[in-house]
Formats: structure tokens, sequence, C-alpha cells
């Protein structure tokens, strides 16, 4: 792998803005979206989808050969009274609507779970205690799906929390009745070795609000695929992520959002901290706004700082405009370095080095750790960042 | 009383895989109260020794002594210099993203000072040098020099001298790039806290302009890695009819 020495010649930042009558985002994909693994052939690694994805890190998860084991990954729902949680066979009709499986592994875990877990909110209940989903790995492979759903002008908040070891498929759904309100936070706190590969399906309806805050630490290898659509107009979706990628690490956002309804709202803020030999951060931010999407105002952004040498980040940002009758369409990508001649200012007024990287990276974090509304959660998360920092001196 | 002895400073520094003396033997004291100019042309070393006295990783110390009241500052790492006593107004100021200028200043001036200042005088304290400086209050929340224009910059180093109140302040071209209003309050803003007396001002300079806003004690001219001629204040006036060119032509050898 290529080594980054700095960053204009180790890392790379595209950006693209197509006004196309075909969609690029679509096209690039390897086959279409389907329930069915068979649909996609064995990726080989120079697929668009999957050429910054280590697959020979994957365990097995996209070729067929990781087979579920027994009990190995332990799913545990912890919800506030109203909700109700269920588990539920393959069949259930709920299952499936908010998104169809995007690439192979995706579709490797549709179609090898066994069950599926079911959290619904009822219709105008409104939570005042998250809904915790602990993922917990002991070891163990496991194709997982769950579905989240809000009925009309429910409103809650739901941690999934993923620790452990573990190799993980999974697609998670969330589907928001009208006028519902979901904060969902993903939390990856993985051990070193888990692989964790998962497609988040947001299905936002009309004068819904949908905030999804990814927060990727741990792991050998995670690869998560938010994506959002929306059932009607007046909807809006926050993305927001902060991943902390250390030496070894690949962490791999792709987002999409596809803005497929009039008079809908998206807004993407990802930011990630690299550290350590071959670090490697992944950021994909698909938008695409559809010919019938009118009124539509969206803007992402990708933010990257790397702390030493050795770390790479591919960031591309890529906005498809199929209609001109919009509000607003924005992206934008950085990477920026935390340099010697930074450490050297701040420390030229008395700010001891370590002190100098601990204020560098919590400035940077600081707007996203905000968006959590978690209390424990942020505490966890900064105390995280803290143990990270700590790594690096 | 604070005083800053340089004594035969040598400093070498690596470009194109070859080591180069920039500084060949300096010496300088400079006592608490006291202001020195060090004037010289473009390329004789004045901004080395300035980053050098700050501890910049880039300049490799061969010989000689920097002493803060007796104390080795060679010795010392780039926050133990500041701490104890040393500013540097940086020509070039670097950007932080990230960081605001509000918590910068505060980590700053924790540190230097030895304990957290308290909240409230803080603010005030802030609030009031920020405006003898003509610094708006939304400055405070922009992110450290980052998208500053060069007026901007320099009185952000200003600020700083002003709030952390160093025994030695070291200015490297701070009047650079400053139209005339600016070097009027940015030269005010060093006079300030050259007026408390408890401050040595080394101000390293192109030009003789800002010396009609900071009257030196003393002027040096500094060519060739050291220098040449020290003398008064007419010493730059001197310069200002002559230029450099009695202390380039034939001057220090490479």
């Amino acid at each position: 792998m290529a080594e980054a020495q700095n960053i204009p010649v180790g890392s790379t930042t595209a950006g693209q803005i197509a006004v196309a009558a075909e969609s690029t985002v679509a096209t690039r994909m390897s086959a279409p979206p389907s329930f069915d693994v068979q649909d996609f052939p064995v990726p080989h690694g120079r697929e668009e989808e999957w050429r910054f994805t280590p697959l020979e890190r994957l365990r097995g998860l996209h070729d067929g050969t990781a087979v579920a084991a027994g009990e190995g990954v332990k799913v545990a729902v912890e919800a506030p009274e109203g909700v109700t949680v269920e588990v539920v066979d393959r069949d259930d009709p709920r299952l499936g609507r908010a998104g169809t499986p995007v690439d192979r592994v995706a579709a490797q875990a549709y179609s090898a779970f066994e069950q599926a877990g079911v959290v619904t909110v009822p219709k105008e209940t409104v939570l005042t205690e998250p809904i915790r989903i602990a993922v917990h790995g002991e070891g163990g492979v496991r194709y997982g799906h769950q579905v989240v759903e809000l009925g009309a002008f429910a409103e809650a908040v739901v941690v999934i929390d993923h620790t452990g070891d573990a190799v993980l498929a999974a697609n998670v759904e969330y589907v928001l009745g009208d006028g519902a309100k979901l904060t969902v936070v993903s939390v990856q706190d993985w051990d070193d070795k888990a692989v964790h590969v998962a497609q988040h399906s947001a299905l936002v309806g009309r004068d819904a609000s949908f905030k999804s805050v990814v927060v990727t630490f741990g792991g050998d290898v995670v690869r998560l695929h938010p994506r959002v659509s929306y059932a009607g107009p007046g909807a809006e979706a926050e993305l927001f992520g902060l991943y902390f990628t250390d030496a070894g690490q690949h962490h791999e956002h792709r987002l999409l959002v596809d803005h497929n309804v009039p008079h809908c709202k998206s807004n993407v803020v990802y930011k990630g901290a690299l550290q350590g030999e071959s670090a490697h951060a992944v950021w994909i931010g698909d938008v695409l706004i559809e010919a019938r999407a009118e009124g539509t105002d969206t803007y992402e952004m990708n933010r990257n700082l790397v702390l030493t040498d050795g770390a790479r980040v591919d960031s591309v940002p890529n906005l498809e405009i199929e209609t001109g009758e919009i509000v607003g369409a924005g992206h934008a990508s950085a990477t920026g370095r935390f340099d010697d001649e930074q450490l050297f200012y701040l420390m030229a007024r008395g700010i001891p080095a370590d002190e100098a990287r601990r204020l560098v990276v919590r400035g940077f974090f600081a707007e996203l750790v905000q968006q959590i509304a978690v209390p424990d959660i942020e505490e966890r998360l900064l105390a995280k960042i803290e143990t990270e920092l700590e790594a690096t001196v | 009383m604070a005083t800053l002895e340089i004594r035969d400073l040598r400093v070498t520094v690596e470009a194109d895989n070859a080591t180069k003396e920039i500084l060949k033997g300096v010496d300088l004291t400079v006592k608490q109260g006291e202001t020195h100019a060090i004037m010289g042309p473009n390329g004789s070393g004045k901004s080395t020794l300035a980053y050098s006295l700050a501890g910049h990783p880039k300049y490799t110390i061969t010989g000689g002594t920097v002493t803060l009241d007796g104390e080795d500052v060679l010795e010392m790492s780039v926050d133990e210099r500041a701490r104890a006593g040393l500013f540097l107004a940086m020509q070039y100021p670097v950007e932080v993203p990230g960081v605001s200028v509000s918590n910068f200043l505060r980590t700053s001036a924790t540190a230097v000072r030895g304990e957290a200042p308290k909240l409230r005088t803080w603010v005030k304290e802030v609030k009031e040098a920020m405006e003898r400086l003509n610094m708006d209050p939304s400055f405070a929340e922009r992110n450290v020099n980052e998208g500053f224009s060069g007026g901007e910059k320099k009185r952000h180093e200003i600020l700083q001298l002003e709030l952390l109140k160093p025994k030695v302040a070291i200015l490297d071209e701070t009047d650079s790039g400053l139209d005339v209003d600016a070097l009027r309050v940015v030269s005010e803003g060093v006079n300030r806290v050259r007026e408390t007396g408890e401050v040595g001002t080394l101000l390293i300079t192109h030009y003789t302009r800002i010396l009609r806003y900071i009257k030196p004690d003393h002027v040096h001219v500094f060519a060739g890695g050291r220098i040449v001629e020290s003398g008064g204040a007419e010493l730059a006036d001197k310069l200002e009819n002559e230029g450099y060119e009695a202390y380039t032509k034939g001057g220090a050898s490479e």
C-alpha cells in the first residue's frame, strides 16, 4: 500500500458534480441492488465500490466462506415502556422496506440471517430515554438484521453499541412515519480484530426528521453504508460521522442520500482523525437529486485530520443533480495535517505537546460530539479520544 | 531584573542535503525594560535568530549559550521556554484549524501563568485587550489564524503578547506586510507592554519604518549571521539613509 508522507501525495480528495440524465451513482456499482446474494459476483477488488477495501481482511464476508457460528455475537435490546421489541422470522413483511442491499456483503447478510430484530415505537409516542441495542461480539460470525420503526409523530433516540470481537455483516433499517423524529447513534467501539460491514438504510416519512450519528473507533475493518431516501416531502436527514482511525485500521463510510421526493433537506458532516502507520480512512459521499426532487436543499462535507505520517485518506464527494429547480446543493472535502509547525506554534505559547494535540483534536470533533445528545455516549467518546491521543504521544 | 544573554550562538540548518551555518557567533544581552532593534538585509539570519531562541526544531544549535536569568534556555523544550518567559511574535503565524482563538488564548494563559485565569476577570481582560487592538469581538470565535488577513494575524500576535506578559519578547518582522494604520495599532500594543518596564524587547525588522513608532534603546546591524555594528537610535537613521550596502558588499563571508 502506498504510504502517505504528506497529504498531496498520499491521499486523495476527488470531488465531482455531475449533471446527467443517467446516474453515475447507479452505474458505478457492479450490480443493481438486490436482496439475493447470487445477484452479485464475488468482488475481486477492482470494482468501483470495492477498490478501497482490503478484501483479504473481510474474513470471508464477501465470498460466502464466512459461516455464521452459534452464539458468538449477542444482541440485547433495552427499551423504555411503550416500545415493542420483537424477534421475527425472515418472512415478516416489515423487513426490507427501507432499502435494498447494494453490495454483495449486504446481500449476503440479507440472504443468510435467520431471525431479525424489530423495534417499534408506536405513533405519537415520545420517548424521553434512549432505546439501547447492544451488539457484543465474543469471537463469532453473525449475519444480522434489525428494523427500527417509528409511527407517525413518534420521537426516539436509539443507540446501537458495537463492542467486543466479531465478524458481522448486517442490514439495519430505519422506517420513519410522517412527522416522526429519530436520532440514531451507532457506535463502532470494537476490539482490534473485529470486522464489521453493514448497510444502514433510512426511509424518512413526510415532514419527518432523521438524524444519524456514526462513531467509528475500533475494529480491524469497518465498512458502513449509511443511506437515506424519502417517503414524502418536507422531510430532512442529517448524517453525522466521526471516526478515529489508528495504525493498521481500515474505516470506510459510504453514504448515499437519494433525493427522490421534492422539498426535502439533507446535511452530511463526517470528520475523521487518523494516526499511525497504514491507518486508512475512506469516505464516499454520494448525493443524488432526482429530476422530480424540486426544492431540494443539500450539503455534504468531509474533513480529515492526519496526525502522523503513514496514514492515508481517500475522500470522494459526489453530487448528481438532475433538476435545476433546487434551493441549494453543495459539497466540500478537505484533508489537513496536524503538522510540526502547528505544534511549534502552540508550544511557543507555553502549551505542552500532548495538550496541544488534544486541543486540536477536541476542537476538530467538538461540533460533532455535541450532536450526539446522549450524555453517557458523549462522555465515553471524549474519554475514548483522550485514550487514542495518549497512544500517539 | 530579567536578562536574556546570548553568547557566541552558532546555528546550522539542513537544506538540500547540506548543512549550512546561518548564525556565526551572535552576542547580545537584552535586559528587562530595554528595547533592541535588530536590523539587517534579507537572508542575514535575523529570523533564524528569532526561531532558534524559541526552539524551532528546524534549527540545530552547534555552539554558544543562551540564558534567561542564568537558566539554560537551550536545554528547554519549546513550551518550557515560553513558560520561562520568552515570547516570539511570528512573522508567519500558523493556522490551527478547529481551535478557536478564545480556547487557544485561555489554554495558553493557563500554561504560562501556571493556573487557569478566573473566568470572569479573564473574559474582561481579553475583551479589553482586543478593543485596544481594534479587534472585533467575533474574532474570539474564529479558528486560530484561519482565514486571517495579514494585519489580523499580527494583531493576534500582539494580543497574545499583551495577555501573556513575557519577560523577553522577540518580534520577528511584526511590521512586514502591514499598512500604516495597522502598523500604528500594532506598535501601540507593543508600546503598552514596553511601558510596563517589565519586558525586554527584541525587535527584528528589515525596515526602519516601525522605529518611528517604537523607539529602540539600541540598534544592531545584523549581517552574515552575526551582529556587525551596534549603536543607539541614530544608527537606524544611518541605515535609513544609506541602506545595508556597506554591510553586505564584501562583508561577511558565506
